[in-house]
């Protein structure tokens, strides 16, 4: 079983919600990055997402737009995030997601890219630009290393796009709760995404966690689906907040306590009773 | 003309290619055979694919609305109706066909003896309504927002010319429209700014990145992606993710279709034709009528910047390799990363670190050829048409001109005698006067 396999079902068995953690590694530097995603794990992330920084995020909103930038500004790149990847697997067990765009992918070489991964530990990709249409070569090779390739599901995203989605896909589904670019998401898209996770994961039989705009324990309880009668998401996806949190932090102490202290009570969030 | 377009059916049909009988049948300077328009039995692809490039690198969220699209090319753009409508506003409002003139006088500056260049013919896209072949385009997708019943568009725009085309088709059309355009775009192609917001636009200066074009159409896709149900994105050059280069090149092949008919009035198909390259779309619009014929050489020029051994440079094909960049695979210039390079080009619309897939494909196959030019160049050249021939180009087009002696030699030499070679002029260059003041003022005032 692999370690996201093992991950959710152990969630599950004891009625958990997964929370997982997006960090934009080499925002301020790789060396913190790596501390800050050992923080965030001890803190009760259960799957950690290493964002890639790259040049033309199109994706995403303007906080983790300029973390990437900064990070690439200070040197970081597709082969240092697998090695960031690498220093975290010798301290932790918590599945990684290598969280990036296409590009870098493409033109490391799609099928390095997967050895390499595999040998710093990386349980699986997530390519934000990369339908299912799109990557089979990418895609085989992963699956060849055992690697998991996470399938994005939208608001956009009819019946036929769910099926198409689930065939190919593995580990997990990431269902985007709001059409439009990471940061920012109302209350009522999150709670409509916790109905929506509920039925891909019927439909694909695969986890599903709801991303985009949540941004504090109060939201998050929401996109799991703790405050509505449903079955909900089977966890949350923080990203922006963490990235906006390390970002406002003037220095390296100062981020570690404002990731510790935001997945913490993220954490507790998801582990107080439904209501 | 105008006729002839019309009665071509749906677009995506096109003309039959020359076969090389065809043309042997109508050599350079042979009496004009009467042009007949048949249609093509194949099809483009559908799939998106130009050989390995094309496809639809985008976010999920927006696979649905490409979906939509992809039908509406084939519903909507491909009914005679439309075309029907289309070719009356290219006629009535932009103002085509556009004519294809002679420039003999800049041919004896770049060849004085005529040896090499017998003579050469200037598409003069640069006549349009706005000043570009971008209207072409930006009104046949406008046209296509308001029967899929969009209110609001959106683009991208570098030298500012597609920006203002869109301003224009959604002002004539009534609908409302944000134009995106890099911080430093908006500041050399001011007089274009002024025109968008005259017509209705807003202007969106966008701050990242290197804040010229790629930056423009990264903020576009973002503002795409969450406002996706009611507004349509109009793209501004044959890239993107599928279909957008397909609809783009369907849309421009008119320019082509003209010149090829033209050219035959006047007794032949050119030697080769020659068209600049930014993303692609003037090129692609001048070559897709001539892509069967293989006797016409087919030249794109790309943006060397400062030179393509210094880093600030444009030129994609000549010095990228095969990438993803704005949702297609194509080549792109950037690091052994994959972080998408900053490009340099003096000429805003030639300012971009990507280019449409068909040219990749075109490219590779060895059906078309790619060179390039510097800036220096292409002012040279502005220069040079604008005392010759009375034109003030823009300073894409320049880039087209800045080959044109080469590429009469390199035909020539191929065939042993004269040639004829018909240029894109892509744009005039109002746009770009504080530029040439700028780089210039001597030679300006002078
Ligand atoms: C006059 C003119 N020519 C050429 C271009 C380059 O675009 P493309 O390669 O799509 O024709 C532009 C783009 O702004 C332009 O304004």
């Amino acid at each position: 079983m692999s370690r996201l396999e093992a991950t959710f079902a152990a969630l599950r068995a004891r009625g958990q919600k997964a929370l997982v953690a997006y960090l934009c590694v080499g925002d301020p530097d790789v060396a913190t990055s790596i501390e800050l995603a050992c923080v965030a794990a001890e803190a009760g992330a259960d799957v950690l997402e290493l964002g890639v920084p790259f040049s033309d995020p199109t994706a995403d909103g303007p906080a983790i737009a300029r973390a990437s930038e900064r990070a690439l500004a200070h040197g970081a790149s597709l082969a240092r995030t697998i090695e960031a990847a690498r220093a975290v697997r010798a301290r932790s067990d918590v599945p990684i997601v290598l969280f990036g765009y296409y590009n870098p992918i493409l033109v490391r070489g799609e099928a390095r890219v997967v050895a390499e991964a595999q040998a710093a530990g990386i349980d699986a990709l997530l390519v934000v630009d990369l339908p299912p249409e799109e990557g089979a070569e990418l895609r085989a090779a992963a699956r060849a290393a055992g690697i998991d390739v996470v399938a994005l599901l939208t608001p956009t995203s009819g019946p036929e796009r769910v099926r198409r989605a689930a065939s190919g896909a593995s580990g997990f589904v990431y269902y985007v709760s709001v059409a439009g670019v990471t940061g920012a998401a109302d209350t009522g898209a999150l709670a409509l995404a916790a109905e929506q996770a509920a039925a891909v994961r019927a439909a694909t039989g695969l986890p599903v966690v709801v991303g985009f705009g949540i941004d504090g324990p109060a939201k998050a309880r929401v996109a799991a689906g703790l405050e509505s009668a449903g079955e909900g998401a089977d966890g949350v996806v923080v990203g922006t907040a963490l990235v906006r949190a390390i970002e406002d932090a003037p220095d390296d102490d100062a981020r570690r306590a404002a990731v510790g202290t935001r997945i913490a009570a993220l954490r507790a969030a998801l582990d107080a009773p439904h209501s | 003309m105008c006729r002839l377009l019309r009665e071509k059916g749906p677009a995506f049909v096109g003309e039959t290619a020359v076969t090389p009988a065809d043309a042997a049948r109508h050599p350079a300077r042979s009496p004009p055979a009467r042009f007949c328009y048949k249609p093509r039995v194949a099809t483009p692809p559908t799939s998106g694919a130009f050989g390995p490039y094309g496809g639809r690198f985008v976010a999920e969220t927006l696979v649905p609305a490409l979906d939509e699209l992809s039908a509406a090319l084939d519903g909507i753009v491909a009914t005679p109706a439309f075309q029907r409508e289309l070719d009356g506003w290219l006629a009535d409002y932009v103002g085509r066909p556009t004519p294809l003139g002679d420039a003999s006088r800049f041919a004896r500056t770049v060849d004085p003896t005529g040896e090499a260049l017998g003579a050469l013919w200037l598409k003069r896209e640069d006549l349009c309504h706005t000043g570009a072949h971008k209207i072409n385009n930006a009104l046949g997708q406008v046209l296509l927002a308001t029967k899929m019943g969009k209110r609001r568009i959106i683009a991208e725009t570098g030298a500012g010319q597609h920006g203002v085309a869109t301003a224009t088709a959604a002002a004539l059309f009534g609908l409302s429209c944000d134009v995106y355009m890099g911080a430093v775009d908006v500041a050399r192609q001011a007089p274009n700014v002024a025109r968008m917001e005259l017509l209705g636009a807003r202007v969106i200066p966008v701050e990242t990145g290197s804040r010229t074009l790629k930056d423009a159409m990264n903020e576009a896709l973002r503002d795409w992606v969450t406002h996706v149900d009611g507004t349509y994105y109009c793209v501004g050059s044959a890239a993107g993710p599928h279909p957008y280069p397909t609809l783009v090149a369907q849309l421009q092949r008119v320019i082509g279709v003209e010149a090829r008919a033209q050219s035959l009035a006047r007794g032949g198909l050119p030697d080769a034709v020659v068209a600049c390259i930014g993303g692609g779309s003037n090129a692609i619009g001048m070559f897709g009528a001539f892509l069967g014929d293989e006797a016409v050489a087919l030249y794109g020029v790309e943006a060397a910047g400062d030179g393509v051994d210094t880093p600030r440079h444009a030129a994609t094909l000549t010095r990228g390799r095969v990438g993803v960049l704005h949702g297609s695979k194509s080549y792109v210039l950037c690091d052994d990363d994959g972080q998408i390079a900053e490009a340099h080009s003096i000429s805003a619309g030639l300012d971009y670190p990507g280019v449409g897939p068909q040219h990749a494909w075109l490219k590779d196959t060895g059906r078309a050829t790619y060179l390039v030019a510097t800036d220096a160049e292409a002012l040279a050249a502005v220069r040079a048409v604008a005392r010759t021939e009375g034109i003030l180009i823009a300073l894409e087009t320049a880039h087209a001109f800045a080959r044109v002696g080469d590429v009469a030699r390199l035909e020539a030499a191929r065939r042993g005698r004269p040639v004829t070679v018909a240029l894109c002029v892509s744009g005039r260059g109002d746009k770009d006067l504080s530029t040439l003041l700028a780089e210039e003022p001597h030679h300006v005032a002078s």
